[in-house]
């Protein structure tokens, strides 16, 4: 059974989808990350989705079941590196993704995921 | 229309649906169609084909290269022997769904492609005829 | 005893062919300035070969034979370049009408003592050419089509430039009606500069957009999400007076989108979104 793996950096968990997505293996990743992130206590979620060419109504469930699932246990969602054709097909689908915060590649996504760490809990010590 | 090249898939498990939407690009790809395109209509073919799987258990997929409208396009034909879809009107509406979906797969099936025909008896089956031409 | 059309029109080529061209060349629509006359006697000469040997091997009164595919073949090939040369359809349809006339005049000459033969083999021959013609015309009218089709996305390509303003922000205008297609290219190319650049925020100026209807709009909010969804901002600018109107009169919701008056002031939003300032440097 493939597998994708879940990457721990500092206070943020990262998952670069490099493989195409059947629908067994998005089910599995979804339990997988939240699992992870209620067991590291990570506050951050990045997922890379760069190299993935289809996104259809059922991935992007996943998607947004993740950042919801992540929301409850207190860290936020960023998915980066959405290719054009797959936003084009997204919007013409009817799927707005809502609840699921974007950036265009993962440094993007770091900053903006800092960010929104820093907003919601000014009193964590700085590292 | 006159078809060109044809090949039929059968798909039964969710590892078929891979192996289809790979075929269903090699088709694409041949006649040159553009990446948005091939997005779209690899997208679609993705959501109908999970409906076979989910509501009629397996089905097939005849992916064709046909010939019309002054363009070459690819023309897919979903087949199954499930249930059938009692009110097409009805599932063709945004956010409609007797599964546990968002919907979208019908309605946002049609709307990526360029021609759409679905035929459904209940009890006998369904058949969803999807053809996305080169520039369309 | 039968009489061979065929061989005789075969035996009689040369004068065929200066016929022709003589015909051709007193002709008011010859156009030397697109085409030089040995040029043309070459092209007549290849047609006149051909068509002369595919009647040897058919029987004149099947004008759907296969033996006739070389003719038309050829007949396509001139059809195609001279309507891409831009001649019009009558001088292309001239220049293959005007060889009945050659064709009938030699006929003429070789069978006058037999009128109902001559008649026989003449209505042939004009009914050959006539399809030829109308093979012509199909050709001219594909070649016109391929034409037009290559000029439609030339115009699609030039018509969409994408320009970098700036670090991070990247500007579209857009130019003439946003129909589906052409909201297409335009979404490809933006997103794909947008990822190429890695800008953060994207300028959709549509100044030069006619007339914005429900449609146009429904184009535009589209772009604008999928913009979104890569994880970039999208503003939409040059809204002129008389647009806003028609936009709150059709009831149009662009509450969603940020829109500006002038590519100017999408500017500056863009610099504020990127915590940037423009100031005037101090004097010396």
């Amino acid at each position: 059974m493939d597998k994708i793996p879940i990457l721990k950096i500092g206070h943020f968990l990262m998952v670069a989808i490099q493989v195409d997505l059947y629908d067994r293996l998005a089910l599995n990743l979804e339990s997988d990350l939240v699992q992870a992130v209620s067991k590291t206590g990570a506050r951050g979620v990045l997922i890379d989705i760069s190299a993935v060419s289809i996104v259809d109504s059922f991935m992007g469930r996943i998607l947004g079941n993740i950042a919801g699932m992540s929301k409850i246990l207190d860290a936020e969602t960023v998915i980066v590196g959405m290719q054009p054709a797959v936003a084009i097909t997204l919007v013409e689908l009817g799927l707005p993704l809502k609840g699921v915060q974007t950036a265009l590649n993962v440094e993007k996504g770091m900053e903006l995921l800092q960010q929104k760490i820093q907003v919601t809990e000014e009193e964590e010590p700085e590292e | 229309m006159i078809v060109l090249s044809s090949d039929n898939i059968r798909i039964a498990k969710e590892l078929d649906m891979v192996l289809f939407r790979n075929r269903l690009k090699e088709y694409a790809v041949k006649i040159g169609m553009g990446l948005v395109n091939q997005t779209k209509l690899i997208t679609a073919a993705s959501e109908l084909s999970r409906n076979m799987l989910r509501y009629a258990g397996e089905g097939t997929a005849l992916i064709e290269i046909v010939n019309g409208q002054r363009q070459n396009g690819v023309r897919v034909t979903f087949s199954d022997k499930g249930p059938g879809i009692s009110n097409i009107e009805q599932a063709m509406k945004d956010g409609f769904s007797t599964g546990k979906s968002l919907g979208l797969g019908l309605p946002g099936a049609k709307r990526l492609v360029s021609e759409f025909d679905i035929k459904s008896t209940v009890g006998k089956g369904t058949t969803i005829t999807i053809t996305k031409w080169k520039n369309g | 005893m039968k009489l061979d059309t065929a061989k005789i029109l075969q035996k009689r080529k040369k004068q065929i062919l200066e016929l022709w061209m003589k015909n051709q060349l007193v002709d008011f629509s010859l156009r030397e300035d697109l085409m030089s006359n040995e040029e043309l006697t070459v092209q007549s000469e290849e047609l006149v070969d051909v068509l002369l040997q595919a009647l040897s091997d058919v029987n004149l009164d099947d004008i759907h034979s296969i033996a006739l595919t070389p003719v038309h073949e050829a007949l396509e090939g001139i059809s195609i370049s001279r309507a891409k040369q831009g001649y019009s359809p009558r001088e292309t349809g001239t220049f293959v009408f005007s060889l009945k006339d050659a064709l009938l005049s030699i006929l003429q000459q070789e069978i006058k003592n037999d009128p109902v033969q001559l008649l026989e083999e003449s209505l042939k021959i004009s009914k050959l050419i006539d399809s030829l013609g109308i093979v012509t015309f199909e050709t001219f009218i594909k070649g016109r089509e391929e034409v037009i089709l290559r000029q439609t996305d030339e115009i699609a390509e030039i018509s969409t430039p994408v320009i970098r303003v700036w670090d991070g922000v990247v500007a579209m205008p857009i130019i003439g009606t946003l129909d589906s297609a052409r909201t297409q290219v335009v979404m490809e190319s933006l997103l794909q500069e947008i990822v190429d650049t890695s800008s953060n925020i994207a300028i959709l100026d549509i100044s030069g957009v006619p007339a914005v209807d429900s449609l146009v709009a429904q184009h535009l909010i589209k772009t604008v999400s999928a913009t979104r969804l890569m994880g970039a901002e999208c503003i939409i600018s040059g809204i002129r007076p008389e647009i806003a109107q028609t936009i709150v009169h059709l009831g149009i919701d662009l509450s969603g989108i940020i829109t500006k008056a002038t590519l100017a002031s999408a500017l500056r939003h863009a610099y504020s979104l990127l915590q940037l300032e423009v100031r005037k440097s101090a004097v010396k």
